[in-house]
């Protein structure tokens, strides 16, 4: 089992994800440079969060032309686990991996805060160790999180049971008042049809160890940690 | 030498909290009469080409794949030698 952490130029936790999935969960791990274009011998690729190149133009949108981003779309087509998490989660959409868009949050402020969300599907490689409908403190730290998509769009993830998060307030409900950002339904992340995308504005790697006030975080890489063991017991 | 002003608005529905805020400023600032604000992006091209048609192609091509995001933005440009 090994993880890769792809390096953009202004990624900002890029370490932040390579310490918890090294120190904290002890799984194999690589910085992966965005010049790169080789993703084979990996199983899980995580796209950091940041500001890559400056957040010009749009948010992710020149990331989503570096070279490594040709591999990682080849890798999820195949397959493969892609991981990303507040600006990763932005290239993933910019990348089309996901659909939808992410722009300036409503209030236009930068918001950095402990936040609430809900677990709305245990059913994927991401979610497998959490409990229906639970609620997870992971922080957010974002300007441009409010998650966008048209009508028909927003009805296909829910049909397809997409939403995999949804800010909450602390008894799980789904309010106006806990939508920080004014993602439409409150989403907070979503994977693809396929279950092996998935991108969100939280950041499960500030959550892993009690001296950081929360473990919930931990929960996803340890889905796709359970997730991987059970395939290969089942190849074997 | 051709010379392009792409124009990038985000698309009617999609909340544009910029405008909506610069628009509250400007009504502080007297300016009452102030109805809607929409922020967008102006991008400028120095661009070489053979012909209209062809500039006009890839100018095209460059909005979809890169300058606008069609999932939230729409774009227009003007092309002038």
């Amino acid at each position: 089992m090994k993880f890769g952490v792809v390096q953009f130029p202004g990624s900002n936790c890029d370490f932040d994800c390579y310490y918890a999935i090294k120190n904290v969960l002890q799984v194999p791990v690589d910085m992966i440079w965005h010049k790169d274009n080789d993703l084979d011998g990996y199983n899980c690729i995580v796209l950091p969060g940041g500001f890559t190149y400056g957040d010009y133009l749009r948010v992710g949108a020149i990331a989503r032309y570096s070279p490594i981003m040709s591999a990682v779309l080849n890798f999820a087509k195949k397959g493969g686990f892609v991981l990303g998490i507040c600006n990763g989660f932005q290239v993933l959409t910019e990348s089309q991996l996901l659909p939808g868009a992410l722009i300036r949050n409503t209030c236009l402020h930068f918001i950095c805060k402990n936040q609430t969300i809900r677990v709305e599907n245990i059913d994927t490689p991401f979610t497998g160790m959490c409990q229906k409908n639970q609620i997870l403190q992971i922080p957010i730290a974002h300007g441009e999180g409010c998650y966008y998509a048209d009508k028909k769009t927003v009805d296909e993830l829910e049909a397809n049971k997409q939403i995999i998060f949804r800010y909450c307030d602390g008894s799980g409900k789904i309010t106006k008042e806990a939508n920080p950002n004014g993602s439409i339904c409150n989403i907070a992340g979503i994977c693809n049809k396929e279950r092996n995308v998935l991108g969100l504005m939280p950041h499960p790697e500030r959550s892993t160890e009690n001296c950081l006030g929360s473990v919930d975080g931990r929960l996803l890489f340890e889905s796709i940690m359970m997730y991987l063991k059970k395939k290969s017991i089942l190849v074997k | 030498m051709w010379s392009v002003i792409i124009n990038i608005e985000l698309k009617k529905g999609v909340l544009d909290a910029q405008g909506k805020t610069t628009h509250k400023a400007l009504h502080s600032l007297g300016f009452h009469n102030v109805k809607e604000v929409r922020v967008g992006k102006l991008i400028e091209l120095q661009i070489e080409g053979d012909n209209r048609e062809e500039v006009g192609a890839q100018v095209q091509d460059m909005c979809k794949r890169l300058l606008s995001n069609p999932v939230i933005e729409d774009f227009n440009y003007e092309i002038e030698e």
